[in-house]
């Protein structure tokens, strides 16, 4: 057996990831006599390398162009009306970067900007509320060959759009606060308060946060990890972004805190590609924090305790929202979630019992260490204590961040932001629940209505086929493939979908659909696929009307038009009489 | 608990025994109870991709090849609807590859068409996908057709663990998934893949195929001519009880 081990990246051999995306900068794509190198110098497997470089989407194989722009196709801060005109403006082709190699244009997976949408990606940086207008000065820009420095800084300014505060929000936390607390008491009273406060996992599963760090603590291993989740992927979330932005002391003393209460000594911060633009922020707090001795090798002047936190930045991938595959893709693999039990407590990075946590989570974390577990239980309800970060956007007057105890109706969160013709709302993101009108009196809670915080809202006027569409398409595109069920059933639910929103779907083949939906859910190995066909369900379930008044009322029609394709045939034998068609 | 279910599971009404640290596939393997599967073979670590072994245990989902066997575990397996998912899954696996039987050297051999006609599938049922995928005939013994190709991983984990080498490995995501190989041109020529490997024969589909003996054993008295899938694969797992680990 001569496969390694995967190896902790050091210092002195950094992190795949990050050479990817170096290569990707410097030539626009990953140019083949530049794998084998690369290997060799991480001592990586060619093929791992291969693998990594055909999983992730940021990394091509073709070069983009010196302007590459990625517009977002969420139905919250997407508008690919827009792509399509600057596309046009720009004589260039989707996908296909322009032959003098200045510029290329595609779309992808929503980029976290759904209150100040439509954006979009240019070459790491985000521009957000896109209009036909910027779209022309962004075309002339680029025609001019004016460095993305150098464009007006406004198209870069991203708000924070903080509309209602809560116990999070609102309350002040010193620097080092939080830990001074925690270091002044044992670790497992420090887990007994977590554990006290009620606090569950704010990236949506709700596992009780002070649990996982106690089994983490008692898990055997040479070294323990602290793992945050900052892939914050699910379409219509953006609550990290903001503390990521506004709160990074807070995160990072949650996660000091939670490495002093499980052992480890390491922690890393795994931030999606989207947000990579935030990475010299986080890095001048970590600077901050080292000056200041709350990071590094006497934390408070405690010589037994000292912990590092490094930044690893995804490239495009949904998946590595799920902690397993999170975990994979630190060790520079394929993101790919893991075959569980084990579980990350026990068998997590580089097989070392790990406690993966969502940003949220442990922003609360260094809060309660602070204040006390009656301070956070004080707040929501019974079997979900403290408050919620909502990212709320759609067809609402005021998009933007909402802090709320948990146990708050639909109906209070929807007229706080002036939803007021609100048909449906999309609860947990796509991943999530389609809540129709005469569920609105419904609760945001563990209890009933579970979220990781994605509340995208849909007027009278939306077109919800379209909706639940764009998020069938999503789940096709960022399946990792691992299984059967989630690898083919996602491309076949779009297949079922769009032949539907195309006027040609029977109701056998909505039948047929549901069914398969049904087996994907209920088959699928990880949590992707596994809610993958809830949007189809939910829409069948409480909006029949929609599907219905689409289909066709014959019993069969195939999957392609036998007469188009025939287009070629007709071409070649230079014919294009009645006999050549099919009736 | 009752000590004499202490370590036991039932499997569809059937009491089997099973040892500490066997999944419910090793224990049913053991017992001779049949579960279908593809991506498993026993001895090589399990991967639980294909699906095919799903069971439920009291409604809840699991992959047999990974799940751990505990005391009193009510596994319903040879069910009705079980196999209708199973069925379901292998249509899934021919409409998204090229899978045409015919004119493959493996039929008759092949397990993926072995577990069509065991399930009674009479039809792709889904919209083909047609995936063009690249065919790698570098090699001077073996030809590696990724058309055929069911991601099961069976050559990727056969390399690594027994072979002691790296040969393949999957790549891309989601539909684009696809096996590659360890070699600086990427081409199984220049890998080092030799006769005698494990990786080189467990392809349980035709997407790993000996060259220069085609059809050396003729049609009617192939593999699945004269024995189902089930007595096949539960031959092949009380062969082979040796572990690969290190």
């Amino acid at each position: 057996m001569n496969v390694k081990k995967p190896e902790a990246p050091s210092s002195n051999r950094p992190h795949l990831l990050a050479c990817l995306h170096q290569l990707q900068h410097q030539f626009r794509h990953i140019p083949v006599n530049q794998i084998a190198p690369l290997a060799q110098t991480l001592e990586l497997p060619i093929a791992q390398v291969q693998s990594v470089i055909d999983f992730y989407s940021f990394f091509t194989r073709t070069p983009r162009g010196h302007y590459h722009l990625l517009f977002s196709n969420c139905t919250s801060c997407g508008d690919l009306q827009l792509m399509r005109e600057l596309c046009a403006l720009l004589k260039v082709q989707q996908g296909i970067t322009r032959t003098d190699g200045l510029v290329s244009i595609d779309e992808t997976a929503c980029i976290g900007m759904c209150d100040q949408g439509p954006a979009l990606l240019v070459n790491d940086q985000v521009i957000t509320h896109l209009s036909s207008e910027r779209l022309h000065a962004i075309a002339h820009l680029i025609e001019a060959h004016t460095p993305v420095d150098d464009w007006p800084s406004d198209y870069f300014v991203i708000q924070s759009n903080i509309r209602r505060t809560g116990l999070l929000l609102q309350t002040p936390l010193a620097q080092g606060a939080g830990l001074t607390a925690a270091l002044a008491q044992e670790s497992e009273a420090l887990i007994h308060t977590i554990k006290q406060s009620g606090l569950r996992g704010r990236g949506g599963a709700g596992f009780t946060t002070g649990l996982k760090w106690e089994f983490c603590r008692q898990a055997q291993g040479t070294a323990h990890y602290v793992v945050c989740n900052a892939d914050e992927g699910e379409p219509g979330t953006f609550k990290d972004r903001i503390l990521l932005s506004d709160h990074a002391h807070e995160l990072f003393e949650g996660m000091t805190v939670a490495g002093y209460a499980i052992g480890a000594h390491q922690g890393y911060l795994y931030l999606r590609g989207e947000y990579r633009y935030l990475v010299p922020h986080l890095e001048s707090i970590l600077a901050e924090r080292h000056e200041q001795h709350l990071l590094g090798q006497t934390i408070l002047g405690q010589g037994d305790f000292h912990f590092e936190i490094e930044i690893i930045v995804g490239a495009g991938a949904y998946i590595c929202g799920e902690e397993s595959a999170l975990l994979e893709s630190l060790e520079q693999k394929r993101g790919v979630p893991r075959v569980r039990p084990p579980f990350p407590v026990t068998h997590g990075y580089l097989e070392q019992p790990t406690v993966v946590n969502n940003v949220e989570t442990l922003v609360a974390a260094a809060h309660i260490a602070a204040q006390g577990a009656a301070w956070f239980k004080a707040q929501g309800t019974e079997k979900s204590a403290g408050s919620k970060l909502l990212s709320i956007s759609g067809d609402c007057k005021t998009a933007g961040i909402y802090e709320y105890p948990f146990g708050v109706t639909l109906q209070h969160v929807l007229d706080d932001c002036g939803a007021i013709d609100a048909e449906a709302v999309q609860v947990g993101g796509p991943s999530g629940t389609l809540v129709s009108k005469a569920d609105f009196a419904r609760t945001l809670a563990f209890e009933d209505l579970a979220t990781g915080g994605s509340i995208m809202i849909y007027g009278a006027h939306q077109d919800l086929l379209k909706v639940v569409r764009n998020f069938t398409h999503f789940f096709a595109h960022e399946s990792c493939g691992f299984c059967t069920p989630c690898r083919v059933g996602t491309p076949l639910l779009r297949k079922y979908l769009d032949k539907i929103a195309a006027g040609h779907g029977t109701a056998y083949d909505r039948e047929e659909m549901a069914r398969l939906a049904k087996l994907v859910k209920k088959r699928s190995h990880c949590g992707l696929g596994q809610t993958a066909a809830n949007p189809i369900l939910d829409l069948l379930q409480h909006f029949p009307e929609v599907c219905e008044k689409r289909l066709m009322l014959k019993d069969y029609e195939p999957f392609f038009d036998l007469d188009a394709a025939l287009e070629t045939t007709r071409q070649l034998s230079h014919r294009n009489d009645a006999e050549a068609h099919l009736a | 608990m009752n000590p004499a279910l202490a370590n036991t599971l039932t499997i569809d009404g059937q009491v089997i025994p099973f040892t500490q640290g066997q999944t419910i596939m090793d224990a049913a393997l053991a017992a001779g109870i049949y579960i279908p599967h593809l991506c498993h073979k026993p001895g090589l670590t399990p991967h639980g991709s294909c699906k095919l072994c799903t069971v439920d245990i009291e409604g809840r989902n699991v992959s047999a090849c990974t799940y751990p066997a505990s005391a009193g575990m009510q596994v319903a397996n040879n069910t009705p609807a079980l196999n209708e998912v199973r069925k379901t899954l292998i249509q899934m696996l021919f409409v998204e590859g090229n899978h045409l039987c015919p004119t493959c050297d493996k039929t008759g051999d092949c397990t993926l068409q072995a577990l069509g006609y065991h399930l009674g599938m009479l039809d792709g049922h889904f919209p083909p996908f047609y995936p063009l995928r690249e065919v790698d005939a570098s090699h001077p013994d073996f030809i590696l057709d990724r058309d055929r190709c069911i991601m099961c991983a069976l050559c990727v984990r056969a390399s690594q663990e027994v072979d002691g080498k790296n040969v393949f490995a999957l790549s891309g995501r989601g539909a684009n998934n696809h096996v590659i190989v360890n070699s600086p041109s990427g081409k199984l020529g220049d890998s080092d893949l030799t006769q005698d490997d494990l990786a080189a024969h467990i392809c349980p589909v035709g997407a790993i195929l000996p060259k220069n003996q085609g059809h050396e054993v003729p049609i009617g008295r192939r593999t699945f001519d004269l024995h189902t899938v089930a007595e096949s694969d539960l031959a092949v797992a009380l062969m082979k009880t040796e572990h690969h680990d290190d």
